[in-house]
């Protein structure tokens, strides 16, 4: 509309996410981290099953910067980040943009547990450059910022707020309905929360726990009920990753979705990639939060329909 | 045919032989899990409401709804006869069916009459009729007690509230969505 071109709406929250960029950037920076850039547009994308990378003629576009990342681990640069978009086809509703900036950060020599302290370092340093103290207020919620935040188990978390086992909720395919419906509404409400230790068949890029088999060392943090952030303890297997790419190609077949070449330089690096850790923080939700917005089109300034 | 991608608020979709209309649509998903499509379904024939999430597997098969414009004939033991003015066709709707609308059926009024497959569901008028007074009090002037409204019956046996200087024989206009008075039609 001819009247919204100045977009007086989205100033404080354009500011906001300026700031957000500053601070995060001075954050990595402090830390000796290495700010880098990798190709957007990818011939090989990593097959997941339940996430549709956007075609670009033959290639496609990003769903995450994993894989390039992980090949700089593997040639010896051991912390690095970035703040890039992401693509997803299909994906859009009041915290889902097909388009949406995450940023995405590294670190050989640590494990996931590392990542949980910077999240808890990083978001308290952010809402404090921002002015916001210790303390978010989220839609009338008061969230707590001050470390150290909640830690629950993946299996713990069903049986707190559904009442059900992880067997069950597995056995009977239920696991993100229950997850959405029944258990993110109840997480990070007054302080952040890592929700960890998921299913080994969840975590298709994450090592597995040296005395569990069954679970994946994968982390999601939650704050007011929002995912903010998926981390693993990556996977250095280049035999077992090309066995869970190949199982997630076939199940993207059945399902008839696009899919692409497997990514062989990547799977060729992977034997020289230190053990690591990384993760991937959505700038776009975090922004939410900060904000007191309820929707991620009050975060952005134009949304896919607005242009 | 739908999939669940083409899921939206307003989206009319046939379940177990009958319609249903999206009142509330939310697109959901875990970042590394499934899509899911969490709606608010409206049933149209009964009204029941009920809330479903679907996934990206489910298929749907779309309503078949037509509005057809039909004109009112008339009103027989709680049944009301509706003619397609062009078939000659003729439909009956039960008073429930008909709701608020029959305040308003004058006769020969043409509706619009929204069908799923053949059943009829629903008339929708005009937003706007006129009508005349049939009943009123004369406007007793200084008569300040009885506030700035009084009741009065049009021609159709509905009451409405209108102003006190509206007297019998007199044409009004009524906003039939919300019932009211709108004003004085002259002539």
């Amino acid at each position: 509309m001819d009247d919204d071109w100045r977009l007086p709406c989205k100033a404080d929250v354009l500011r906001l996410r300026a700031a957000m960029n500053r601070a995060i950037r001075r954050f990595f920076l402090d830390r000796d981290f290495l700010e880098i850039e990798t190709p957007i547009r990818i011939p090989a994308p990593a097959p997941e099953s339940h996430i549709e990378p956007v075609t670009s003629g033959e290639w496609c576009l990003q769903t995450s910067p994993e894989l390039c990342m992980k090949r700089l681990l593997a040639a010896g640069y051991p912390k690095i980040f970035q703040i890039c978009k992401c693509f997803r086809a299909g994906e859009r509703g009041a915290h889902h943009l097909p388009e949406f900036t995450m940023v995405e950060w590294y670190r050989a020599g640590t494990d996931y547990l590392t990542l949980m302290d910077d999240c808890e370092i990083l978001i308290a340093r952010i809402a404090e450059e921002l002015g916001l103290g210790d303390t978010a207020y989220w839609h009338g919620r008061r969230i707590c910022l001050t470390p150290p935040w909640e830690r629950i188990t993946v299996r713990e978390a069903f049986a707190r707020y559904a009442g059900l086992s992880l067997e069950e909720v597995l056995m009977r395919d239920r696991f993100d309905e229950i997850m959405v419906c029944a258990i993110e509404p109840h997480l990070g409400m007054e302080r952040p929360v890592f929700l960890y230790e998921y299913p080994a068949t969840l975590g298709a890029l994450a090592r597995v726990k040296a005395e569990n088999q069954e679970v994946a060392e994968r982390f999601e943090l939650y704050i007011a009920g929002l995912e903010l952030a998926n981390a693993f303890s990556e996977l250095t297997d280049p035999v077992e990753q090309r066995r869970r790419f190949e199982e997630a190609s076939r199940n993207l077949r059945l399902k008839k979705c696009p899919t692409y070449p497997l990514p062989e330089r990547f799977l060729a690096s992977l034997s020289r990639m230190p053990p690591s850790a990384g993760i991937a923080l959505g700038m776009d939700r975090l922004a939410m939060i900060l904000a007191d917005q309820i929707t991620i089109d009050a975060v952005v300034a134009f949304t896919p329909e607005s242009l | 045919m739908y999939t669940a991608s083409d899921l939206r608020k307003g989206l009319r979709i046939k379940i177990d032989n009958d319609p249903y209309i999206i009142t509330e649509f939310n697109f959901v998903k875990p970042g590394k899990g499934q899509a899911l499509y969490r709606c608010k379904l409206k049933n149209m024939v009964n009204g029941n409401q009920f809330e479903r999430t679907f996934r990206s597997v489910d298929n749907f098969e779309t309503a078949d709804l037509q509005e057809k414009k039909m004109q009112y004939l008339y009103q027989e033991e709680g049944k009301y006869c509706f003619m397609d003015n062009q078939s000659y066709e003729q439909v009956f709707l039960a008073e429930e069916q008909v709701g608020d609308a029959k305040n308003f059926l004058l006769d020969n009024i043409e509706v619009e009459i929204l069908f799923f497959e053949d059943r009829p569901l629903g008339i929708s008028l005009p937003n706007f009729i006129d009508v005349t007074v049939i009943k009123a009090d004369p406007w007793a002037k200084g008569d300040s007690v009885s506030g700035n409204t009084k009741p009065v019956t049009v021609q159709t046996g509905y009451q409405v509230q209108v102003p006190p200087f509206i007297e019998e024989g007199e044409k009004i206009r009524i906003d039939t969505r919300s019932g009211e008075y709108l004003t004085r039609v002259k002539g």
